[in-house]
């Protein structure tokens, strides 16, 4: 890419280079290199054809109006993405790599609704600072969220201290999904992967996260998603014990 | 009739054994117009996108629709609308958008799209409004500034999916956004013109 960017996770909707100059001044590159949406202009929410656009603070933080569609529409829509994101990749692992970006903007604003939700619901609403009590929420907690079920499995890497594992028998958003042959180390669930990311640097336990293929003979669609936690949660966790 | 649809959306949505949480869905399409924003840095080469992935979306999904509706030729256009806001619309996204067949004003208020004015003069029965109450796909959006200067329709995917669906069994249409909430209208609106009625003929390729 030839144009500088904000890190490419951010929804910043306003990095296209017609911006205006006063535009551009207003962000630079290395100012929202944060992960969080930052809106393009400050001032509120109004104007534009004339009418009072809506705010999402105004919506019932609980409870969405719609609270399911098909799952056929959610395929479809997944499939899209998929192939539109294959074709401006070159390999498997640049395809990977923007899937997880994609369902890193998903992760950040999940963690973002949990908290809120929590806040709302609880009377002592609790933050994890440690990694396993946090990790098991992702494991239920995130997954029932966006899955509508908890996680199966989670496990620790008996090699590496700083590996954990999440497993998922059948993922959701690969039920449809066959991969071809040539292909094979292809796990589209690297979407999953960024959201898990997100939400685990959301919490402050950065890490890097990827998505495999472990199939059995019974649960052929099997998929376990790799936690390589920082040093430094690792770190911080020793200090803590 | 148009009862009779609704009845057959409705018992399509509740026999649809898998559904998927509209949040998951909101916040995936959402992901996915970010992406092209930052792919393409032109609010009407979105839309453009947003269009075809929904063309490309509407000419498998129309399968789906027509294997489990068991809904066969519509009488006319009119009967188009019903069945595509009350069987259509309802089985895959669980909502249900009003359908307007009154022919609508000629001059589009200034700030809106301005409509295609072609030599094909909209009469009665040639068109028809879908008006939204609800949009899954913008459940969480604010639209900032600069997209609405530059004029996305955040969600029109929803206006390729009908011209892809509608394509296959052989209806050539326009389907267009001249309102959305998103962006300070009253109203969410997607307008749908009959061109012509298509020859059965192996569909040519959209790319």
């Amino acid at each position: 890419m030839s144009y500088t960017q904000p890190h490419s996770r951010v929804s910043v909707l306003s990095n296209s280079s017609t911006t205006s100059s006063a535009e551009g001044g207003h962000f630079s590159p290395a100012a929202s290199t944060t992960r969080f949406s930052i809106p393009s202009t400050p001032g509120l929410p109004t104007r534009a054809s004339g009418g009072v656009r809506p705010n999402i603070y105004d919506r019932n933080l609980t409870k969405t109006r719609i609270p399911e569609v098909s799952g056929a529409a959610f395929t479809f829509l997944f499939s899209e993405i998929v192939q539109y994101t294959q074709k401006r990749v070159s390999g498997i692992n640049d395809l990977e790599r923007r899937l997880n970006t994609l369902g890193y903007r998903i992760g950040t604003r999940v963690l973002e609704l949990m908290v809120w939700r929590a806040e709302n619901q609880s009377k002592a609403p609790k933050r994890e600072i440690r990694f396993l009590p946090a990790l098991m929420s992702i494991h239920t907690q995130v997954w029932r969220a966006v899955f509508g079920k908890p996680a199966d499995a989670i496990e620790k890497s008996v090699e590496n201290a700083d590996e954990y594992m999440i497993i998922d028998n059948d993922p959701l958003i690969e039920r449809y999904i066959s991969v071809p042959k040539d292909m094979s180390q292809l796990s589209c669930s690297s979407f999953t992967a960024g959201i898990v990311e997100a939400v685990l640097d959301g919490l402050g336990f950065p890490a890097r996260v990827t998505a495999h293929n472990t199939p059995t003979a019974q649960l052929p669609s099997r998929t376990t998603i790799l936690i390589k936690l920082e040093k430094s949660v690792l770190e911080r966790e020793e200090v803590l014990k | 009739m148009s009862k009779q649809y609704k009845g057959i959306g409705e018992d399509l949505w509740k026999s649809r054994p898998e559904k998927v949480n509209a949040e998951l869905f909101a916040l995936t399409y959402g992901a996915l117009v970010v992406q092209l924003i930052q792919d393409y840095e032109d609010y009407t080469e979105v839309n453009k996108q947003l269009d075809k992935m929904g063309y490309n979306i509407g000419t498998r999904l129309i399968e789906d629709f027509l294997a489990k509706s068991g809904i066969g030729r519509c009488a006319d256009f009119r009967e188009v609308g019903e069945v595509v806001a009350k069987v259509g619309f309802k089985s895959f996204l669980n909502i249900t958008p009003t359908v307007n067949h009154a022919v609508p004003p000629p001059p589009p208020s200034p700030g809106q799209r301005p409509a295609s004015t072609g030599p094909m003069q909209a009469s009665a029965g040639s068109s028809f409004s879908l008006i939204f109450d609800e949009n899954p796909l913008a459940e969480f959006v604010e639209l900032p500034e600069e997209a609405l200067e530059g004029g996305l329709w955040f969600s029109n995917v929803l206006c390729g999916v009908i011209r892809g669906a509608l394509e296959m069994v052989q209806m050539q249409v326009t389907a267009e956004f001249v309102s959305d909430v998103l962006r300070g209208d009253e109203t969410t609106e997607i307008r749908v013109k009959m061109i012509k009625y298509l020859d059965e003929e192996v569909p040519p390729a959209d790319d």
